[in-house]
């Protein structure tokens, strides 16, 4: 397996998708490309962190304020 | 081999469906349970878009309002979230769209890059990496990453890695075929890697105390 190939399936890997035969294939290779093992895991690391560092998030009372807004709204038939 | 897990799975039948029923039939307070249940989701989905704040207010309130009005039209054959998104997502775009004087936005817009698609740094990152800024310059950290991708990878990488949802699901939401979501989906986790490494690679101290770092805002857009 190369590189390309084993970038190719990274998604794949990361979402646990693949078939026990693949996965032999993906570690095998892992067993002798350092590179790819760091792209494997520090993409893990950039969805871990993305998900668990919320952005954008609503403060409370703008949250209400736009909630009241739109029930109203909603209310009186839009 | 370590996976990322779905955040939620597959539920049958799903909750919304007895709560646009009720909706259906004449029950407001159902309304308000799906409003209060995905507003901050809806709103993060528009600021990946318009990366405009007031915008993003707005187009959450029209897209809350455009579900309630169309319920009717709603046949129940995708999710009613994945239906809200694709609401939320065309406001976004004409929300963009109003503010470039009526020029073409899409989705699509800018995802021909191949930035990303072959890894540069490969060097390895510190152990927990985060943990070497503060909550607030973590913050900016990523905002100003993420904002230097096209908003096709952006809102791809929000929908799937952020809030969970599926490949099927993000690409109905996005009216994308599941290779294009798929593609999108690899670069944007490759060109986020790559460019957190700069900030996250073994043996990278901290850019600059708090106080000196950049704006994000001031920087919206820009390479990073």
């Amino acid at each position: 397996m190369t590189c390309t190939e084993f970038l190719a399936m990274l998604d794949d890997m990361i979402d646990g998708s693949v078939s026990a035969k693949l996965r032999a294939e993906l570690q095998q290779h892992m067993g002798c490309c350092e590179h790819c093992v760091v792209t494997l895991n520090t993409t893990i690391k950039t969805i871990e962190i993305y998900r668990s560092h919320e952005l954008y998030d609503l403060p409370a009372d703008l949250r209400e304020r736009l909630h009241a807004a739109i029930m109203a709204r909603c209310k009186k038939g839009c | 081999m370590a996976t990322i897990q779905p955040i939620a799975g597959e539920l049958e039948p799903h909750p919304d469906v007895a709560l646009v029923e009720r909706v259906r039939g004449g029950d407001v307070s159902a309304y308000d349970e799906l409003v209060r249940k995905y507003e901050r989701q809806v709103f993060r989905i528009a600021q990946h878009i318009t990366q405009n704040r007031e915008d993003a207010e707005d187009v959450m309130q029209d897209a809350f309002l455009k579900a309630y009005e169309k319920l009717e039209q709603f046949q129940g054959n995708s999710k009613f979230y994945t239906w809200l998104v694709r609401i939320a997502v065309n406001e976004s775009l004409m929300r963009l769209r109003k503010r470039r004087t009526g020029k073409f936005v899409s989705i699509d817009e800018d995802v021909e890059t191949e930035e990303g698609s072959v890894p540069r740094d490969l060097a390895d990152w510190a152990p927990d990496p985060e943990q070497n800024y503060t909550q607030a310059e973590l913050g900016r950290i990523l905002e100003k990453t993420i904002k230097g991708l096209p908003p096709g990878f952006r809102v791809v990488f929000e929908l799937r890695d952020v809030q969970g949802l599926s490949t099927e699901d993000t690409a109905e939401a996005l009216g994308l075929s599941v290779p294009a979501v798929k593609s999108r989906l690899l670069r944007a986790r490759l060109q986020l890697r790559e460019r957190l490494s700069r900030y996250f690679r073994r043996g990278k101290n901290r850019k600059q105390p708090a106080a000196k770092e950049p704006s994000a805002a001031k920087e919206s857009g820009a390479e990073v």
